[in-house]
C-alpha cells in the first residue's frame, strides 16, 4: 500500500532481498563510529544546547527544551501551601506508577513499609508499557555478567558510572527470575529454556522477550501484583514539588489532582522519583516513541530540590521510528525486528550498515544516508530508509512474524501494510533519556538525603547511549533496590518540620540570574492543540485560568 | 489540497483533516486530552472508543490512537470501565479450575453471544479464551489472550458482566509462574551468583582496568553469531 512515487525504490528492495538477506555487512571500527556520531548524531549539534544559569548543574549544557523547564517557575511560586495537616502520611512515597515505581512499591511493601504510589495518569501509563523488544540478562552458559558489563559500558561510550553498571549486570538474573515467579510469561522453548536474541551492541544473545509485548507483559503483571498487595495508588495526581523538612531532607511532595486541580500534601519519610523519560519534550523537534506523560517531570522536581543531574545532554534517538504512514509517525518499530533478521536498506536497495550496531550509530547512519548521501525515500513528512521485514520470514520461515512480533504486524496492518510481504519505512525517533538524576549505589540522590530515584529518571547507568533491553532491566533492578533502600531508610527517619523554602529560594535564584520566563514546570503533559487555535483558547490567553 | 471530514465527538460536530486518527482529530478540534490518552500507539488500552457511522446499524469498537476518522463518524470514548479485579496471593493459590470458580464465577454465566470477540480492537478470540478459563485451561487461556491490552471494550459489551481482561490476567500469571517450565539455566545462574563470588569478582576485575584496557576489551570482544 505504498504510493506510486515509492514504487521504483520498493522494486529495488524486492529485487535485492534474497542477496541482502544472505549478506553479512561488516561491523564498523571504533574510529568510524566516532566520526559518524560526531557528524550526524543530534547530541552533537552544538546550537541545540545551552548552559544552565542556575541550580546544581549551573554552567553545564542541556537541550534548550529542558533548560526552559529546569529554569521555569514553580506552580507554587505565588501560593502558600499549608503543610501543617498533610492529607497523606506514609513511610515511602513513590512518584510514578510505571515499571520502576511499581517494582519499588512492591519491594517497599515487602520490606514492611507503608508505601503509596502517586501517578499522573493511570497506574501503568508509562514507557514500560510500550517497551517491545526485551530485557537483557546474562543467564546462558556462554554468557556472564562480566560480558554484559563490557557490552553495556562500551555501548555507553565508557561514560557510565561503573558501580551502577555492576548492579545492573550482577542483579539481572535475579530480576528475571523474580519477574518469572511473579508470573511474567517469557518466551521459552519446550524445555523451558529462554528464547534469547541479540540486540544492537550485544556480544551474546541475552535478550529475553515476551513476544513484542515485553514491557506490557511486565507492566501489567507488576500492576496486578501492586493491587493484590493492596498498595494504595493515587491516580490522575501529579507531584508538582518535592517537600523537604527543616533538616534539608526530602519529606514528601505537593500533589495536584489533574482533573479537579485540587492541591494535596503528602508527607513521607522517604521519597522515590520514578517519573520516567522525556520524549514528549520533543527535543530538536523530533517525533517520539514515548508515552503521553513523558515530560521530564522528575528531573525538574529533583533539580528544584537541589539534586544534581548527570548527562542531561544525551538523548537516545531510536533508529527505527515509523516514518510512514503519518498516522504512526515516530511510533516505535522494535529493535527485535532487526534482531530476528530484518536489515536496513537505502533507496537504491543497498544494505549500507550492520543492522545491529548500537542505536546511536544506527540512528546517525540513517541521518547520513538520508541527508548527505541522498539515499533516502521521501515519505511526504520527511526522509526515511527501508527496514526490510520480509527478510525475517525468508530466513526463519513463514509464520515467524506472527509468532515473534505480532504487535508490529498489527500496527502496520491497521494502515494497510503487511510487514510479512512489504518492507516498512523508518527514521530516528526520540526514544530515551540517557541522562537523569545522579544517584549512589543505594539509589539515593547524591545531594538530597532521603530522595531516591529509579528508572528512566536516573542518569549514569547507561553512560551516553543505552543498549536495547537494558532499560526494562534497569527499571526492575533499580526499582526493586530503591524500594528496598527507601523502606529500610524510612525506619531510621524522623521527619522535621515540612517546608517549601527551597522553592522560594529557587524563584529568587531565577530572578537573580535575570531569567525572565512565563513558563511553569514540571510540564506534566504536552499540548497538541493546533497553534492557531490556541490563540483563541481561554486557558492559553489567561494562563491563571488553568 | 487537504481533505476534511465531519465527525461528532460526544455528539458535537467538528470538521477535521481526513487523514487523522480519532485521537489526533480530537486534539485538532481543540481538546487537550488527559483521560483516554496513554501510549498513543496501541499498547496501553487507555483509548477504548465506540463509534457509529451515521445511518448505519452496526456499532464499532476501536482504539482512538490507531483508527482513522471517517465522514459522519459519531464517537464516544470509553476512558475507564469498571472491571472487577479479584485479589489473590500468587504464592499460595492452587492453579486449578476451582480457583476460577472462586475468583471469577461469572465466567460460567457466559451465554455465548460472542459480543466480546466482536468488540476486541486487538481481534482476539475473546469468547474462546473465556471458554478455556471455564475449563481451568490456563495455558490456552493465556496464549489466546496474550495480546490483550485491557481496554475494557469486551466487558462493556458482556451481558454476563464478565471482566475478561482480569480473567486473562489471572490465567497468564498462573501460566507464567506455575505451568510453563522453569528455565534451568536461569536457576543455575542465580545460584552461581549467590553461592560464590567468582562471577561478581570477574566484573570487579574489569572495573579495575584502565580506560585503555577496557576500550581494547570492548573493541576486540568476540560477538556470538
Amino acid at each position: 500500500m505504498y504510493p506510486e512515487s515509492m514504487m521504483e525504490s520498493l522494486k529495488k528492495v524486492e529485487a535485492n532481498r534474497a542477496a541482502n538477506a544472505a549478506y553479512e555487512p561488516a561491523r564498523m571500527s571504533a574510529e568510524d563510529k566516532d566520526a559518524l556520531l560526531k557528524k550526524y548524531h543530534p547530541d552533537y549539534i552544538e546550537d541545540q544546547f545551552e548552559n544552565l544559569k542556575i541550580g546544581p548543574n549551573k554552567g553545564e549544557k542541556v537541550p534548550h527544551e529542558l533548560a526552559a523547564m529546569l529554569q521555569a517557575h514553580s506552580r507554587l511560586a505565588n501560593y502558600e501551601v499549608d503543610l501543617s495537616n498533610p492529607d497523606y502520611d506514609v513511610d515511602v512515597l513513590v512518584i510514578g506508577g510505571g515499571g520502576s515505581g511499581s517494582a519499588a512499591a512492591i519491594m517497599a511493601n515487602e520490606g514492611g513499609a507503608n508505601v503509596m504510589i502517586v501517578t499522573k495518569l493511570r497506574h501503568g501509563d508509562a514507557n514500560t508499557m510500550m517497551a517491545e523488544g526485551g530485557i537483557q540478562a546474562a543467564d546462558k552458559e556462554n554468557d556472564s555478567p562480566a560480558q554484559h558489563f563490557i557490552d553495556c559500558y562500551g555501548g555507553g561510550h565508557f561514560a557510565a558510572k561503573k558501580e551502577l553498571v555492576y548492579k545492573l549486570v550482577t542483579e539481572a538474573p535475579d530480576c528475571i527470575l523474580w519477574l518469572n515467579h511473579l508470573g511474567v510469561e517469557f518466551d521459552k522453548d519446550e524445555d523451558g529454556r529462554m528464547v534469547t536474541t541479540h540486540g544492537g551492541g550485544t556480544s551474546r544473545k541475552r535478550m529475553h522477550a515476551a513476544k513484542d509485548y515485553s514491557g506490557a507483559e511486565i507492566m501489567r503483571t507488576l500492576r496486578d501484583e501492586v493491587i493484590n498487595r493492596k498498595i494504595p495508588v493515587v491516580d490522575f495526581t501529579s507531584a508538582i514539588e518535592i517537600i523537604k523538612d527543616d533538616k534539608g531532607n526530602a519529606a514528601g511532595a505537593v500533589l495536584l489532582n489533574m482533573e479537579t486541580r485540587q492541591i494535596k500534601v503528602a508527607k513521607a519519610k522517604t521519597v522515590i522519583i520514578c517519573t520516567g523519560g522525556a520524549g514528549r519534550m520533543h527535543y530538536q523537534g523530533f517525533p517520539t516513541s514515548n508515552h503521553y506523560g513523558a515530560t521530564a517531570d522528575g528531573l525538574v522536581l529533583g533539580y528544584r530540590a537541589g539534586a544534581k543531574l548527570l548527562y542531561p545532554d544525551t538523548l537516545q534517538y531510536h533508529p527505527t521510528g515509523a516514518a510512514y504512514p503519518s498516522q504512526i509517525l515516530g511510533a516505535l518499530v522494535t529493535e527485535k525486528v532487526r534482531s530476528i533478521g530484518a536489515k536496513l536498506v537505502n533507496a537504491n536497495g543497498e544494505v549500507y550498515i550492520h543492522p545491529l550496531e548500537t542505536r546511536d550509530v544506527n540512528a546517525a547512519g540513517i541521518i547520513r544516508e538520508t541527508s548527505d548521501r541522498g539515499n533516502g525515500i521521501d515519505t511526504g513528512d520527511g526522509q526515511a530508509v527501508w527496514l526490510d521485514t520480509p527478510m525475517i520470514e525468508l530466513i526463519h520461515g513463514e509464520g515467524t512474524i506472527m509468532k515473534r512480533i505480532p504487535a508490529m504486524h498489527r500496527m502496520f496492518a491497521k494502515f494497510g501494510i503487511d510487514i510479512r510481504k512489504e518492507p516498512i519505512l523508518v527514521y530516528p525517533t526520540l526514544h530515551y533519556q540517557n541522562g537523569g538524576l545522579d544517584i549512589d549505589t543505594n539509589c539515593m540522590t547524591t545531594e538530597v538525603e532521603n530522595l531516591f530515584v529509579a528508572g528512566e529518571a536516573v542518569g549514569g547507568i547507561h553512560g551516553r547511549n543505552r543498549l536495547m533491553g537494558n532499560s526494562l532491566l534497569d527499571i526492575i533492578v533499580f526499582g526493586r533496590d530503591a524500594g528496598i533502600a527507601a523502606a529500610a531508610k524510612a525506619k531510621d527517619v524522623t521527619v522535621g518540620n515540612l517546608t517549601l523554602d527551597h522553592v522560594k529560594a529557587f524563584e529568587k535564584e531565577l530572578a537573580d540570574a535575570g531569567i525572565e520566563t512565563e513558563l511553569i514546570s514540571p510540564k506534566l503533559l504536552p499540548d497538541y492543540r493546533p497553534e492557531d487555535k490556541k490563540d483563541h483558547m481561554l486557558d492559553v490567553i489567561v494562563p491563571d485560568y488553568k | 489540497m487537504e481533505e476534511f471530514v465531519n465527525v461528532y465527538f460526544f455528539g458535537k460536530k467538528y470538521e477535521v483533516p481526513a487523514n487523522l486518527t480519532i485521537m489526533r482529530a480530537m486534539e485538532y478540534a481543540g481538546y487537550q486530552l488527559m483521560r483516554g490518552c496513554g501510549c498513543r500507539n496501541g499498547f496501553c488500552g487507555a483509548c477504548a472508543t465506540i463509534y457509529r457511522i451515521k445511518g448505519k446499524k452496526d456499532l464499532n469498537f476501536c482504539l482512538a490512537c490507531s483508527t482513522k476518522v471517517e465522514e459522519d463518524m459519531y464517537v464516544a470514548t470509553l476512558p475507564f470501565f469498571p472491571l472487577d479485579k479479584q485479589v489473590y496471593d500468587i504464592e499460595t493459590i492452587t492453579p486449578d479450575q476451582q480457583l476460577m470458580m472462586q475468583l471469577y464465577p461469572e465466567v460460567y454465566a457466559c451465554i455465548g453471544c460472542n459480543a466480546c470477540t466482536n468488540a476486541c480492537p486487538q481481534q482476539l478470540n475473546t469468547m474462546q479464551y473465556i471458554a478455556y478459563a471455564q475449563r481451568g485451561d490456563y495455558e490456552n487461556c493465556a496464549e489466546e489472550s496474550f495480546d490483550c491490552i485491557m481496554c475494557g471494550n469486551c466487558s462493556n459489551r458482556c451481558p454476563a458482566g464478565i471482566s475478561h481482561p482480569q480473567v486473562a490476567m489471572l490465567a497468564r500469571r498462573i501460566n507464567g509462574k506455575y505451568i510453563a517450565k522453569e528455565a534451568e539455566h536461569l536457576l543455575n545462574r542465580v545460584k552461581e551468583l549467590h553461592d560464590d563470588n567468582k562471577l561478581t569478582d570477574d566484573v570487579k576485575a574489569i572495573m579495575n582496568l584502565s580506560e585503555a584496557e577496557v576500550q581494547n576489551l570492548y573493541n576486540t570482544r568476540d560477538i556470538e553469531k
